[in-house]
């Protein structure tokens, strides 16, 4: 989430519609008439004629039925929907094609049973769900509401009610449709609704009183149609007299949505049941397809082409055979039913179908069943994973797409906003700026740090303490009252631990300042006594005190007592129980008053607006409680943290209402501001703005708060200000850019003076925006555009963001697992690369290559894509990168591989990326971005970041995961494939978005790297497994046609043929595929690189499939001949001799997957021994049952005797052995002449606990430990030469930053280097066998988990004195390391102190100078070692 | 979105802000439970296969496979078994005439002798078999051409033959018993054989022609209509004999009723389909008079045949066969060979993984680590 999220949320959805072309608006106008609805009273038509005449009546009512099904359509329409899914129709394809007497194969009804099972299966299902929705939908139909009918308000369910009814609504009430609100028992005319269910945001919103609905007969209301756009409501009242008062969506209230704080509000009826704009916002899960599933379908595919080979071959074999024997028809080829003699071609024409049909187990009709019982299980199982739950939210990970979870498995670039993702998006007040000079706040960080000590203090206590209760922690100290509201509204919220809370809240104010403020708050109090104009105030004081008006009073913060509790406050009982809702056609006065007020303003008509606080403050005892208890309710944390550090100068926000806002000042006491106008935040504008009436001044005042870069550039002209401003504005930049480094969030104030005429001016085209229907909301930026001008900037302040828990580690181990981690943040730039510091995404060891176009650059790149140079344009910009000494690396970044991780960092914001993301330029931004080891993207929009995700998903057809949690990163979540919300702060709108929503950042490593690999492997394993499955079972018939004519005869009976998949051999792989662990968990996390192991798609590669299709011939052979042989010329009959082929199949299949098997529970063994009882059970049972049913096998007590055989005994043993014996053999040698990492990584779970741990954490391990077959897996790197030399060459900051300005001279050297391909491939080639083995050295260099922020580990130490242990085998192995220009992420670690950069440096040269000694030295006794270990490395 | 935002609170196991059941003390912690089962944690046994770990299963296999083939082979080969092919294919073959004339029209029965020699005497009770090659007994069409209702004397399935059985289920609206291919095609060559005395002589060798079904055919699967007694008028009139027979189904052996129509074992043992091109069938039993005197002692011997079934239009041949079983059946050498291959190569194996684990894995196993 950007800064500002909650503002940018609301942007972010109408960006759409800001931007509405001109074309959409004109088609808009067109469709004007249809457009609309209008709405009248049911009250008029109820009385009169039993609502025939009711114009409403052709609204949908408020009865929801979101069941599919009903009971007569249920079977058509859910048959329609699976037979949408082209395996179904294949298979009652071929079902149906054995009623056809000439080709069938099966018995008819025998072989529709599976298909028959299947559909079943998912219909029982689909019936199950629409059952539970059915039910869910009578729950909800059936809930109570009062409609006025009649002169009273009765109880209705909700399905009765209907457009136009008048319904009153009382407090925790949720809403049964979309409402105007026309009447509120709150005083100030407003409703308070939480749309937690919506959107999950729980902070409370406030909804408006239509302003003038005064006469309910007569009056239509016209509205737009029903739409999904919940931030949208635009429409009007026309009155008898043929006025028309607009309509905003603060009036209407959502279906769904929850009434708080208000008493009692009534509201008529706009859009009922399936026309509100939460249903309509209710769309279906998405479907996606995971990367496996698109890799199994053109295996499927390739199983179709080898089962139409294997039929076409029967078929012309069957052509053959009936050919030799001529005319004479020998006996036992019988003639067709109808006894006509068949020609030899049309008989194989005729076999081909029949073999379609015997054949049809090779595309697995259970394969698709099976695969989503496994998925169904795996996030099962991710979801119980105690380590995925978070105690503080009480929330566990949610899958919320089920069918992707091995695409997890499969991720290689990753995406992820900045704030609330990698960030606590807890903001606290750091420092400020005002009016140029710098309050640092240190006592404020010193209590920080203290409540740093605190946390960690307290996180060990807890975890040793096992589960405390805390989710009530922070309001256990409040009253009793106050908890039910914290529950209902908090549910989602991180409470966090008391200190944290705190944290937020307590703002230690700077001394200076707060003299400063007292001091000119006190003069403005004389002054105001004295009735002197305020103008007189020095300016930095005027300065001071607006500056913390405006934190006051610019956001949309709303103000809560904890002793208003939601049910009822008693302060508003009070006061509205002489209101009530008693009689709707009362027009409250306070409405009257605000009609009043409202025409006066646009008269423009200038009072001294100056009121003291309204009586009806005064004295009443709940607002003189203690600040401290006042709760703010802000839509994003940043505001609520700005008002916090207000309240903490003493300047606090007391009270807000739609039109006024009461801010209490020290010794002025409460001013009560007339609040004009609120111009709402909007990622366009990155500002948002109030206009109020100053009332001490009285002057129109705009406050404006924003991003520093937008803000800067609305400033007064110097020229024309004073001499003064400029400074400040200097000063101030300066602050920010100090600010910015120290990773804090950064908003200017500033603010403006309207005259009377220039307000009167601005307000007209205002009102005019207002009430326009038709592109309102494009008027209304434009209109506030023409408002922020001319700004006066006050100041500037810093806000922190903490890191999350362990995002550091996250992020390094996500990186070792082979993870291209792209950061995207709206926040600005110098904030952005802090915070990537911070969490070592950039690393100070790395080039930081920024893009920053300035107007200049951009127009000239837009000049030359004009003149088709734009390669020469972009190289151009990115000529310092490819001039640099690491050129040699860099320059390939054009014909680059994939994965290539260079050190170099990219940072690119928001503008220059919209120049990159053009057409032209997006496969140079990509070669440069893809040869970068970081890319930071800041000041991106929400278009930007899906755009991003877009171009690297497509272009580099790589697997992207975005992560995000606000509004902003909904459109990434969805682009990307796999999309991740975190649920934080922000709502939950990305993580409705999502696939997966996860609380904190921190779980996406075990997500990925343990589950995700999980996911993959076993779903891999058990696809090919499956493949391998059916393609032997039925290449045994296929073996077969050989000896029976290709007459499409079977030996295996038909009910062994049809259920050996769906039942004898369904469960063993299903508890497989669910529960298998190629590797456990603790090594997963500790060894990240063997997630590469998912990347690479090592699991299921296309050839493995040849793979296994060639095995399973093999032992389909083995399978087939070995009791072909024994019962070679025997008085076998066909299926006694069948019996046994099933019974070795289903033992070589069971053992086969035993092979595959890598843990082995109980449930494993279970399911191997139920499998193979199950087959004896069943053949007993079946063989026993009839004597005479079962044509043709007729198999009767076929099993029984079977079983008194001894020949069959030892069939079973030997044809199993024979047929897996070269798998075994295979996989034997593999284990041991080239064992996977992930068999590595097995080897090393086998070892006894204590001596695994100490291997994970030892950050060396000797060559010749216990894994040795793959030493350079294990083995160190040292820090390159060359990696010290670029060090060297680093400028103090850490990062060059590299203006693309500077690059148009150096396009021809640019380009010759480019054009030099021979060295580039040469390094390459290097590159290529080098990048794993960097890859793999990784996690033996990191150290044991380290406690989150400590920002220096004690890893010099460490490698220091491992240094000495090294032996000469190790050094040996180093040398060959050293000799490539990569750097080992050892010396990263040491270097994640920012900017310094120096002494790091010489402990560089001095390691490397010791290292490049014994290079020089390599034992020739290490050669061969060395030389295998080559050899190793390159296959890996 | 009421509806599905409540059911996916259910789902995922949020609490549901506005269903209102949100009072104080009713949450219930969501933490996933501590057991092994759920977190994945059930103990496991994990092989891992390497050299060294598979080793011996190798030596094991090929130490159990070899004695076991060696015994099988050894069994096998005290088999005696003794074939003669009287098809009649060769100018010489004293059944060469009889071929040449049979067909399934013919009514007038050919005979022919073939004399042979056992070599050396049968012991126990000898099984004689009749051979034919290249009889696609498994033909699809052909296995299904049966009605076994009908073969199990069902009233209705005599009347109305099962559709399977067509061409041969109807003649002229008339019901066939048995219908179908398979006892269309009924064996009905006649065998019998003589011992050539030294003094010349012919004794015939008494042949057991009961007990060569499976016990389950003749008394549960195949039965006569309106039981045994009185066959003839069981059949006579509703029916037709199959198109290829000589005589109705009830004249099959007129001398015994207990083998008569449809529980005759010639014919029971012909319904039951072989499974491969080439095949025997158990025809009749010599059985072991006395302890003393072999079976079938070593001699001469004549074969005669009534030579009845065509098998030169498909390149078919007739074979008789004399064996002796064992306890794993007849005469088959192979499966004492596969097992001694396989146990063979598993031994291979097995030194090939040694050699394999000494040059590669030591490590692995003599590895120190540190601490």
């Amino acid at each position: 989430a950007a800064g500002l999220s909650a503002m940018a949320r609301r942007s972010s959805e109408d960006t759409g519609t800001v931007k509405a072309p001109e074309s959409r608006r004109q088609r808009k106008k067109r469709s004007k008439e249809n457009k609309t609805r209008t709405v009248h009273a049911n009250l008029l038509y109820d009385a009169a004629n039993k609502g025939e005449e009711n114009p409403n009546r052709h609204y949908a009512n408020n009865k929801i039925k979101t069941t599919k099904y009903t009971v007569l359509s249920f079977l058509p329409k859910n048959l329609f929907e699976q037979f949408h899914r082209f395996a179904n129709v294949y298979f009652v394809f071929i079902a149906l094609l054995n009623f056809v007497p000439v080709v069938n194969a099966f018995q008819p009804e025998l072989a529709l049973a599976p298909v028959v099972f299947i559909l079943s299966v998912t219909a029982i299902k689909d019936l199950w769900e629409d059952y539970r929705r059915h039910r869910s939908d009578k729950e909800i139909n059936h809930m109570d509401c009062l409609v006025f009918t009649e002169r009273r308000y009765v109880e209705k369910y909700w399905k009765e009610v209907r457009v136009g009814d008048f319904i009153r609504l009382r407090c925790n009430e949720i809403l049964p449709a979309d409402v105007l609100l026309l009447s509120s028992s709150d005083p100030d005319r407003l409703c308070h609704i939480e749309t937690a269910t919506l959107d999950g945001e729980t902070n409370l919103k406030q909804r408006q009183v239509v302003r003038s609905f005064f006469d309910l007969y007569n009056s239509i209301i016209e509205c737009e149609k029903p739409n999904n756009d919940l931030n949208r409501f635009r429409g009007y009242i026309i009155h008898r007299s043929g006025r028309r008062d607009a309509l905003y969506k603060e009036n209407l209230l959502l279906r769904g949505c929850t009434i708080r704080n208000t008493e009692e509000a009534v509201g008529i009826v706009i859009y009922a049941g399936h026309e509100t704009k939460a249903m309509l916002n209710n769309n279906g899960p998405r479907y996606k397809r995971s990367k496996l599933e698109r890799q199994m379908n053109v295996d499927v595919f390739w199983c179709v082409v080898i089962l139409l080979v294997l039929c076409l071959f029967a078929a012309i074999g069957h052509g053959l055979w009936m050919f030799q024997y001529g005319d004479k028809r020998p006996v036992f080829d019988v003639l067709s039913p109808e006894g006509t003699d068949l020609s030899p071609i049309m008989s194989a024409i005729y076999l081909f179908l029949t073999m379609i049909i015997v054949f049809q187990v090779l595309i697995p009709i259970s394969l698709f069943v099976s695969i989503e019982i496994v998925k169904i299980c795996q996030v099962y199982f991710i979801h119980q994973d105690m380590d995925l739950y978070d105690e503080e939210t009480d929330s566990h990970l949610q899958c919320r797409a089920l069918n992707i979870t091995e695409d997890l498995g499969q991720m290689q670039y990753i995406f992820s906003d900045k704030t609330g993702t990698l960030t606590e998006n807890k903001m606290v007040f750091r420092r400020c700026t005002v009016a140029g000079v710098e309050y640092s706040h240190d006592a404020n960080a010193k209590r920080l740090a203290m409540y740093q000590e605190m946390d960690s203090e307290e996180e060990e206590c807890t975890s040793h303490g096992g589960t405390l209760p805390r989710r009530d922690s922070v309001t256990s100290h409040q009253s009793a009252r106050v908890v039910l509201r914290s529950q209902s509204t908090k549910s989602h919220r991180r409470t966090g631990s008391r200190a944290e809370a705190k944290r937020e809240k307590d703002i230690t104010p700077d001394p200076k300042l707060l003299d400063k403020v007292n001091d000119c708050s006190s003069q403005m109090d004389f002054m105001r006594f004295h009735s002197q104009p305020m103008s007189q105030l020095p300016s930095d004081l005027s300065d001071t005190i607006d500056f913390f008006i405006a934190l006051t009073i610019c956001n949309t913060v709303v103000v809560s007592s904890p002793n208003q509790p939601s049910s009822s406050s008693s302060l508003i009982t009070n006061r509205s129980s002489n209101k009530g809702c008693s009689s709707l056609l009362s027009s409250p006065s306070a409405e009257s008053t605000l009609t009043k007020l409202h025409e006066e303003r646009s008269c423009g008509g200038l009072e001294n607006a100056f009121s003291p606080v309204p009586p009806s403050y005064d004295g009443k005892a709940s607002w003189n409680i203690e600040e401290g208890e006042l709760r703010y309710e802000a839509e994003s944390p940043d505001e609520a943290a700005l008002v916090y550090a207000a309240r903490a100068y003493k300047c606090s926000l007391v009270g807000r209402l739609p039109d006024q806002v009461t801010v209490e000042l020290p010794h002025l006491g409460k001013l009560s501001f007339e609040l004009l106008h609120t111009l709402g935040f909007d990622s366009t504008r990155k500002r948002m703005s109030v206009v109020v009436r100053h009332p001490l001044t009285d002057q129109i005042t705009v406050y404006t708060k924003g991003a520093d870069s937008v803000i800067m550039d609305l400033i007064k002209p110097p020229n024309t200000g004073r001499k003064l401003q400029k400074k400040i504005v200097c000063r101030t930049q300066n602050y920010l850019n100090l600010y910015a480094a120290d990773g804090l969030r950064t908003l200017c104030i500033a603010k403006k003076i309207l005259s009377q005429e220039e307000y009167a001016c601005w307000l007209q085209r205002h009102l005019e925006a207002e009430t326009a229907i038709q592109g309102r909301e494009q008027l209304l930026f434009e209109s506030a555009l023409r408002l922020e001008t001319n700004l006066q900037l006050l100041g500037a302040t810093g806000i922190e963001d903490r890191l999350q828990d362990g995002v550091p580690e996250t992020i390094a181990s996500l990186r070792k697992a082979g993870l291209q981690i792209w950061v995207l943040t709206g926040d600005k730039q110098e904030t952005a690369v802090n915070i990537a510091y911070a969490c070592k995404l950039l690393d100070p060891e790395e080039e930081i290559l920024t893009l920053n176009a300035d107007s200049q650059v951009t127009s000239r790149v837009q000049n030359l894509v004009d003149q088709n140079q734009t390669t020469k344009a972009f190289h151009s910009s990115f000529a310092p990168f490819d001039l640099h000494p690491s050129s040699s690396l860099s320059s390939s970044s054009s014909h680059a591989a994939p994965f290539l991780v260079h050190r170099l960092g990219l940072v690119i914001d928001g503008r220059t990326l919209a120049y990159a993301l053009d057409k032209s330029l997006e496969d140079k931004f990509l070669a440069v971005a893809r040869s970068c080891r970081s890319v930071l993207c800041c000041r991106s929009t929400p278009l930007q970041k899906s755009m991003v995700v877009k171009l690297v998903r497509n272009k580099l057809k790589v697997m992207t995961l975005a992560i995000g949690d606000g509004a902003n990163d909904v459109s990434m979540i969805q682009v990307a494939d796999v999309g991740v919300g975190i649920s934080g702060q922000e709502g939950m709108q990305a993580v409705m978005a999502s696939d997966f929503a996860l609380p904190r950042f921190r779980y996406l490593q075990k997500l990925l790297l343990v589950h995700g690999h999980w996911c993959y492997s076993r779903l891999a394993n058990m696809i090919l497994y499956f493949f391998y499955k059916n393609a032997m079972f039925v290449a045994l018939i296929f073996w077969f046609q050989f000896y029976c004519g290709f007459s499409g005869s079977a030996m295996i009976d038909q009910w062994y043929l049809i259920f050996f998949n769906l039942m004898f051999s369904a469960f063993p792989q299903l508890i497989t595929g669910t529960l298998d662990k190629d590797v456990s968990a603790e090594t997963l996390q500790h060894l990240p690189q063997l997630y590469v192991n998912g990347q690479n798609s090592e699991e299921y590669k296309p050839y493995m499939f040849w793979m296994n299709m060639i095995d399973a011939f093999y032992q389909s052979l083995m399978c087939f001949f070995i009791p072909y042989f024994a019962y070679a010329d025997s008085d076998m009959d066909l299926f006694t001799w069948g019996t046994p082929i099933t019974t070795l199949a289903l033992f070589t299949i069971l053992l086969h997957l035993g092979i595959e098997t890598k843990t082995w529970t109980w449930m494993n063994w279970l399911s191997i021994a139920f499998s193979i009882a199950l087959f004896f059970t069943v053949a007993l049972c079946y063989n026993a049952s009839c004597p005479t049913c079962y044509s043709p096998s007729n198999p009767y007590w076929t099993m029984q005797r079977l079983l008194q055989d001894p020949l069959f005994y030892l069939l079973c043993i030997i044809t199993p052995v024979a047929a897996l014996l070269p798998r075994y053999f295979y996989r034997a040698c593999q284990g041991t002449l080239f064992p996977s990492p992930v068999q590595v990584g097995r080897q090393l779970d086998k070892l006894p606990a204590d001596t695994r741990r100490n291997i994970l954490s030892l950050t060396r391990v000797k060559v010749g430990s216990p894994l040795s077959p793959k030493p350079p897996f294990l083995s160190l790197s040292k820090a390159s030469p060359k990696g010290c030399n670029k060090n060297d060459q680093r400028s103090i900051s850490g990062s060059k930053t590299l203006e693309a300005t500077q690059g148009q001279a150096d396009e021809e050297e640019d380009r010759s280097c480019l054009s030099g391909p021979t060295d580039s491939e040469m390094h390459l080639s290097d590159l290529y066998t080098l990048v794993p083995s960097e890859i793999d050295t990784l996690p033996y260099t990191k150290d044991a988990p380290q406690p989150a922020g400590e920002l220096q580990p004690p890893s010099t130490e460490v490698s220091e004195c491992l240094d000495k242990t090294l032996e000469p085998s190790d050094v040996s192995l180093s040398s060959w390391i050293t000799s490539t220009p990569l750097l080992t992420p050892a010396d990263s670690v040491q270097l994640n102190l920012l900017p310094d950069g120096a002494p790091q440096c010489v402990r560089y040269s001095r390691n490397s100078e010791d290292r490049l000694k014994p290079d020089h030295a390599v034992h020739p006794a290490h050669r061969t070692e060395q030389e295998v270990e080559q050899l190793l490395h390159t296959k890996l | 979105m009421m509806a599905s935002s409540y059911n996916a609170k259910e789902e995922d196991g949020h609490p549901s802000g506005a269903s209102g059941h949100g009072g104080p003390g009713v949450v219930k912690s969501k933490k996933p439970d501590n057991t092994a089962f759920k977190q994945q944690r059930l103990p496991a046994w994990q092989p891992i296969l390497t050299a060294g770990t598979v080793l011996p299963a190798f030596f094991v296999i090929g130490l159990i496979f070899i004695p076991i083939g060696i015994g099988l082979f050894v069994t096998s080969n005290n088999i005696k078994e003794f074939e003669i092919d009287y098809t009649g294919v060769d100018m010489d073959s004293p059944c060469y005439t009889c071929a040449k004339n049979s067909s399934w029209n013919n009514t007038t029965p050919c005979t022919c002798s073939v004399d042979f020699t056992l070599e050396q005497p049968f012991e126990s009770n000898v099984f004689m078999y009749y051979g034919l090659s290249n009889f696609y007994q498994n033909h699809r069409r052909y296995v299904k051409s049966r009605d076994d209702s009908q073969l199990n004397g069902g009233r209705s399935a005599l009347m109305e033959p099962s559709k399977e059985c067509e061409p041969y289920r109807k003649t002229d609206g008339v019901p066939i018993a048995p219908c179908g291919a398979i006892a269309n095609s009924l064996f009905n060559d006649t065998l019998e054989l003589f011992h050539i005395d030294s003094n010349g002589s012919r004794n015939a060798v008494p042949l057991v022609k009961k007990g060569i079904a499976w016990w389950t055919d003749k008394h549960v699967k195949f039965r006569n209509p309106g039981g045994n007694n009185n066959l003839t008028l069981a059949f006579q009139g509703d029916f037709s004999k199959p198109v290829n027979w000589r005589k109705p189904v009830y004249e099959l052996d007129p001398s015994d009723p207990e083998n008569n129509g449809f529980i005759n074992e010639d014919f029971i043992v012909w319904m039951r389909t072989a499974a491969l091109p080439t095949f025997r069938k158990l025809y009749r039993i010599i059985q072991k008079k006395s302890s003393t005197t072999p079976t079938l002692p070593s001699g001469k011997y004549t074969l005669d045949i009534t030579y009845n079934y065509p098998v030169l239009s498909f390149d078919g041949r007739k074979r008789m066969i004399l064996s002796t079983i064992s306890w794993m059946g007849g005469k088959n050498p192979f499966l004492g060979i596969a097992y001694i291959t396989v146990g063979s190569i598993c031994f291979f194996l097995g030194v090939v993984l040694l050699i394999i684990h000494y040059k590669y894995d030591t490590r692995n196993n003599s590895a120190d680590i540190p601490n």
